[in-house]
């Protein structure tokens, strides 16, 4: 999915590293160096998301954020913050944005969060009550999951897990991502847990099948379809 | 040279708040004295003078009544007979005409008088013991006589004479011992202090292991310097602290940064893509896990000196243990370590959910990472009093009872447990985030194993 994205960031190296990748990864990029100019152009022109850093010359990435929202403009915004500030998730999702990541990060993990927020906007699928990848199919009221003509029984939190790896079918989802949305925390796992769940819900909707549906992205994440 | 050494001390001396109060309390000293003084004085002196000056009146009236019923030569007979009668008396009488020439009395002539409005008199009398002060009164009678009659007062002023000379002298020397006195105090402060000064001045040119000397009398400087003492202990400890730290960060962070940088250089060097590409990935996850141990670092830090802005909220308890459970069931069952929930009814506590998490989260973490196959991890949450306790048991090896403190710090870790995964900063988390909830930690023995006991307070 071709996404058109606007990056609004003052620092070159970091602006031109994503810019890049997301270029690379076939999206449109736009990039704005300071405030105002970016404000001006997230007002103006259409785009799929947006890339906000805090610190910014001029005006602060939260009062973009803050403008935007309150000017009606819902385009989706994944705020960008330094290591050295204090963790501030909830100040910033408060100003409207709608994800927060802390530089340094992984270029996938952004790539991933920016296309799941797009894909968020584009279709609001939370609302679907049935949920289909290939011949997997999920009743969401029913809490039902077949797969062809086989029933599989999930435990509650495999269940949320597919459900939300099914939300985001085609997407690369990241472990911080399904950590958390599936298990609403926000936290530094010591060992990778999340890789045993996801070989458990493997083992139950792929192995036994002729077509894999997870796959695991390396250095990034997981993609269901 | 010693001339100005000792100038310069007595500066300094004066300068003192204890001088200064000497002087203070010196002067109210003086002041009150000399409202005693000044009441004594009017007291005792005042009274005889009073009294002297009484008796003349007494006289005066006598003789005047003598002088109006009987004239002037029977007032003449009176003091004739006064005098005789009683010669040491000291009273004075003379009785004198027009021309000031005397008629009858004790008085030699007419004394030189000063005039004065009220009737008084004061002037010297001579007479067999000298000189001698005198006091007295004049009439003028009929027909240009005029009568004097006084008193020798002699002893009065002596008496006057010495009370004031006494107050001068003793007053005097009073102040005198008081600002010596002030000025010994105040040396003697000042070289208490001086010695503190001394102390301060050399630990802050690098000896931090110097103390404060105690007199070991207990007074206020004695306190002084205990406390400042025991401020120079934890001082003492922390840097020592800081440098451990700083010791193991530079150790524990070179290992990746190094591994990092060989599997670089292995990628720039390898003419095969392929394998160019895999050392990138290596190196990628090495620089990961660095960034990982910079923010678990800056988290600790930053929950220790109280710069984290975290989350104050109620915090259920059941639900946190549960989903921290759910989390590692799958991993437990993995190493067919049995992952148990034993949850009785915990208090709500007050604190940051994600952090409160992440300390569960690392315990449990723990346990199954040192935890052999086949064994058992054990997580209960019950109420204990007014707090909220969560337990963590595993059946592993164990922590030896000198090294459970030891096991908090910073990148510090057992040897058999160096070559496991993590980066030594989990433990250290976790009493970062109890702390911060004004939780207590407590590690015992499980026998087998390891127990963490977590305390936390249902408000912090």
């Amino acid at each position: 999915m071709r996404m058109r994205v606007l990056i609004i960031e003052d620092d070159n190296e970091v602006a031109s590293f994503v810019v890049k990748g997301l270029k690379e990864a076939g999206h449109a990029v736009d990039r704005a160096a300071d405030g105002k100019e970016g404000l001006l152009l997230a007002s103006t022109e259409d785009y799929d998301a947006l890339i906000v850093d805090r610190m910014l010359p001029s005006l602060d990435g939260l009062s973009i954020v803050q403008t935007l929202r309150g000017a009606g403009n819902h385009t989706p915004i994944l705020i960008l913050s330094a290591l050295g500030e204090v963790d501030d998730r909830v100040k910033g999702l408060k100003a409207g944005g709608d994800d927060y990541l802390v530089k340094p990060f992984a270029f996938s993990e952004l790539v991933a969060r920016l296309e799941a927020l797009a894909r968020r906007s584009l279709a609001p699928e939370a609302t679907e009550s049935r949920l289909e990848v290939g011949d997997l199919v999920m009743d969401r009221l029913t809490r039902e999951v077949h797969r062809g003509a086989v029933k599989i029984d999930l435990k509650p939190r495999e269940f949320r897990l597919l459900e939300y790896l099914m939300l985001h079918r085609g997407q690369v989802v990241t472990r911080t991502m399904l950590l958390e949305q599936v298990w609403d925390y926000h936290f530094d796992p010591q060992t990778n847990v999340i890789d045993v769940h996801i070989s458990r819900l493997r083992s139950k909707i792929d192995k036994d099948f002729d077509v894999a549906l997870l796959e695991t992205v390396r250095g990034a994440g997981y993609r269901l379809g | 040279m010693a001339q100005a050494i000792a100038l310069a001390k007595l500066r300094r001396v004066l300068r003192t708040s204890t001088f200064q109060l000497t002087v203070l309390y010196g002067s109210l000293f003086a002041v009150a004295i000399s409202i005693l003084a000044g009441f004594l004085y009017w007291s005792t002196v005042g009274y005889l003078q009073r009294q002297t000056d009484a008796t003349i009146e007494a006289e005066v009236l006598g003789l005047a009544e003598q002088y109006q019923s009987s004239g002037l030569r029977r007032l003449a007979r009176v003091i004739r007979e006064r005098i005789e009668g009683d010669p040491d008396s000291g009273a004075l009488y003379l009785f004198a005409d027009r021309n000031l020439l005397p008629l009858a009395g004790n008085l030699p002539r007419w004394p030189a008088l000063a005039s004065r409005a009220d009737g008084w008199y004061s002037f010297e009398h001579e007479g067999e013991d000298g000189r001698v002060a005198a006091r007295a009164r004049v009439f003028a009678l009929s027909e240009g006589l005029v009568l004097l009659v006084g008193r020798k007062i002699g002893d009065l002023e002596a008496i006057t004479q010495r009370f004031r000379n006494g107050l001068l002298w003793g007053g005097g020397l009073a102040l005198v011992l008081a600002l010596l006195a002030g000025a010994f105090m105040s040396a003697s402060v000042l070289r208490r202090v001086e010695s503190m000064n001394t102390t301060a001045r050399q630990i802050m040119s690098g000896d931090l292991s110097r103390r404060i000397d105690s007199r070991g009398t207990g007074d206020e400087f004695d306190q002084l310097a205990d406390s400042l003492n025991s401020m120079l202990e934890e001082i003492e400890r922390l840097l020592d602290g800081i440098r451990h730290v700083a010791d193991n960060i530079a150790h524990d962070l070179r290992t990746p940064l190094t591994r990092l940088c060989n599997a670089l250089e292995e990628a720039e060097r390898s003419t095969d893509p392929v394998v160019a590409r895999e050392r990138v990935t290596a190196a990628l996850a090495d620089a990961d896990q660095l960034l990982g141990t910079f923010r678990a670092l800056l988290r600790i830090a930053r929950l220790e000196s109280g710069g984290y802005e975290a989350d104050t909220a109620t915090v259920g308890l059941p639900a946190l243990v549960e989903d921290a459970v759910d989390l590692y069931q799958a991993l437990a069952e993995e190493k067919s370590i049995g992952l148990h929930l034993d949850l009785k009814d915990p208090p709500s506590v007050t604190g940051d959910r994600d952090l409160l998490f992440q300390l569960l989260v690392n315990l449990i973490d723990n346990a199954i990472k040192y935890t052999p196959e086949g064994g058992r991890v054990e997580v209960a949450a019950f109420p204990d009093g007014e707090d909220a306790v969560i337990t963590v048991s595993d059946s592993g090896p164990g922590i030896d009872p000198a090294l459970r403190e030891r096991v908090l710090e910073r990148f510090f870790r057992v040897d058999e447990s160096r070559r496991q995964p993590g980066n030594g900063l989990g433990l250290s988390l976790v009493h970062a985030i109890a702390r911060h909830h004004g939780a207590t930690l407590a590690l015992s023995d499980n026998e087998p194993g390891l127990k963490v006991l977590v305390r936390l307070p249902v408000t912090s």
